[in-house]
């Protein structure tokens, strides 16, 4: 069993006119087994919330604090945040050039399993994970993320939710640009690793469409910065009905 | 029509072509200060297949040169070494061709010959080792229809200065692919360059280079469309880690009248892993006929990109192992066309190694 908690998150970024403050105060927590859904505008700063917690190095932390199992992530590296479980799967996931799908993933196993995974059950296990998906086997030898289709590169994310294990996963915006098999294989794909780790998921959208196949536990409405209203799965379908403008005019 | 001139000139620095090359540091091969071996260190390692012949023979050189190291060799050296692949011969396994004896206190002048008859195909690896003070004019002809890939591992030991023109005439419909790897010595100073004789023939010239601090290492790359339909493409890719680790990569193609329907591209790029590192890159494209079907250069140079390093460590990748990945990657597209795996291993393990040690230094 484990938390996530986040108390008070204040997170600004540098632009050309200085400092911006884009999380204005964030309290969440997330225990194993719960799907936390963030719906918002854009410009919210949904993102922004995803990227801090991972330890992106364009955000600074103003205030706040974000624990895991009491451990302090703020102050853990990038890689030892994912050693400590935590999973971000990316809106936008960058090109490697030259570095294999398979290469990639099993330099990741072994950096988060601590040893190298023995060949013959790690080829198993990476087969496994890409039919579960819907995925070409010649995958695995082409280069990260390049020339991958929209769908390709959040079937690869979810690909290493299922392979890497982590204890809480963040999710951003993966039903972006995704077409309704797409998602139904992807959204499969979450549920299988929550069923199979008691994942925790925080799941970040903008629209309702992926709670059809990822129910939420919990809604959370954000805007400007921080969380505004909090339900159940009904809110979601009050968002479907009358959108976001009640939010942004507040 | 060797050119037997006795008053050699003596590069200033000023010139356009050495321009940027450490003058000082060639331990006097350009200004005749160096004194000449009688160093012969170029071997064949392993049989040779039927069909390829070592020997050394009186040749003249095929093409002009107008580097003076290079006027200095020939005026210095008869004896060539001489690769010969005979006609219609298909080679399926490398030749490897080696160095025998190095030498600080004597430099060697050496010539060398690698030619192909009409339809030969063959693939020739030259493992530049020891530690040397060499200056090279590497003369290769490829028959109408042959096939050369022509791959170049500068492994020198770090005292080395190497000095070198790889020139390739490239006849009617022959194809050239050079891979020009340098990794090691004090300074290498390469002139790869390629003249086509014939409509049809094409070339690829490849190249990695990975400096570290102190390192002086030039690729002057040039490539002559004299002849119609003749096709070139030019990828040099460097890294640079550590303090006054230097490189230079000058990429010339001249397309003249005649060269009707020519297609060229060249690239190189190159990554700056470290503060104190310098990487000169200047591409030079002239075009002297618009009957083109391409011609396009791009050049550029970089540090480490943060959203990569960003993207492997959020999967559990602690960050020297984060880098080792970006820059083997960077380098595998070339590096995978030598086609020899133990060649190739070795390789990467190399700049891995150089990799770590710059790291180490800060």
């Amino acid at each position: 069993m484990s938390t996530l908690e986040i108390r008070n998150l204040q997170v600004s970024v540098n632009t050309d006119e200085g400092m911006v403050e884009i999380l204005k105060g964030v309290d969440l927590t997330i225990e194993s087994g719960q799907t936390h859904a963030i719906m918002g505008p854009n410009g919210s700063g949904k993102s922004t919330l995803a990227y801090s917690i991972a330890g992106h190095p364009k955000y600074t932390i103003t205030g706040g604090t974000v624990t895991l199992d009491g451990a302090d992530v703020l102050d853990m590296t990038v890689d030892e945040r994912a050693k400590a479980g935590l999973f971000l799967a990316m809106q936008y996931p960058v090109e490697v050039p030259g570095v294999s799908v398979s290469n990639f993933l099993r330099t990741a196993a072994t950096a988060l399993r601590g040893e190298a995974p023995k060949l013959r059950t790690w080829v198993g296990e990476v087969k496994d994970a890409m039919e579960a998906l819907n995925m070409d086997p010649a995958f695995a030898t082409r280069n990260v993320n390049e020339g991958f289709s929209g769908g390709e590169k959040k079937r690869h994310e979810i690909m290493q939710l299922e392979l890497l294990k982590p204890k809480m996963a963040i999710l951003d915006e993966t039903d972006s640009g995704l077409d309704v098999d797409a998602l139904r294989i992807v959204s499969e794909g979450v549920n299988r690793a929550k069923a199979a780790n008691n994942l925790g998921v925080i799941l970040i959208t903008h629209y309702t469409r992926i709670l059809r196949y990822i129910k939420p536990d919990f809604v959370h409405v954000f805007a400007n910065g921080r969380i505004v209203e909090q339900g159940g799965a009904e809110l979601a379908e009050k968002l479907e009905a009358s959108g976001y403008a009640d939010y942004v005019s507040k | 029509m060797s050119v037997l001139t006795t008053n050699y000139l003596t590069p200033t620095g000023r010139e356009e072509a050495w321009r940027f090359t450490p003058l000082k540091r060639l331990r006097g091969l350009h200004d005749g200060a160096a004194v000449q071996s009688d160093r012969e260190s170029l071997i064949t390692k392993g049989a040779l297949p039927s069909g390829a012949t070592f020997t050394r023979e009186n040749l003249e050189p095929l093409s002009a040169s107008d580097d003076v190291i290079i006027e200095r060799v020939r005026g210095a050296v008869s004896s060539v070494a001489h690769l010969s692949i005979a006609a219609n011969t298909e080679l399926t396994e490398p030749i490897f061709l080696g160095r025998s004896a190095g030498g600080l206190d004597t430099a060697e002048f050496s010539r060398v010959r690698i030619s192909l008859g009409t339809h030969a195909v063959a693939t020739v690896i030259v493992e530049n080792t020891t530690d040397t003070v060499l200056a090279e004019d590497l003369e290769i002809y490829l028959a109408p229809g042959s096939n050369l890939k022509f791959v170049t591992l500068q492994e020198f030991e770090s005292k080395s200065v190497y000095t070198a023109r790889h020139h390739a005439i490239v006849d009617k419909d022959a194809t050239f692919k050079s891979i020009t790897v340098t990794v090691g010595g004090d300074v290498v100073r390469i002139l790869p360059t390629v003249a086509f004789k014939a409509p049809g023939a094409s070339a690829d010239l490849l190249g990695v280079y990975f400096a570290t601090a102190g390192q002086f290492f030039e690729h002057r790359n040039h490539v002559d469309h004299a002849v119609p339909h003749a096709k070139s493409n030019v990828n040099y890719k460097g890294a640079l880690a550590g303090k006054d680790a230097h490189t230079v990569w000058i990429g010339d193609v001249l397309i003249r009248a005649a060269a009707e329907g020519t297609d060229t591209y060249e690239l190189n790029r190159n990554l700056l892993l470290s503060d104190g590192a310098r990487a000169d890159s200047v591409p030079n494209l002239e075009i002297e006929t618009g009957e083109i079907i391409g011609a396009g250069h791009a050049s550029t140079t970089g540090r480490f990109d943060d959203e990569q390093l960003f993207y492997l460590m959020s999967r559990g990748i602690a960050m020297a192992d984060a880098r080792r990945l970006v820059v083997r990657g960077f380098f595998n597209e070339i590096v995978t066309e030598i086609g020899n795996e133990e060649v190739q291993n070795r390789i990467m393990d190399r700049i891995d190694n150089e990799l770590e040690k710059a790291a180490r230094n800060g």
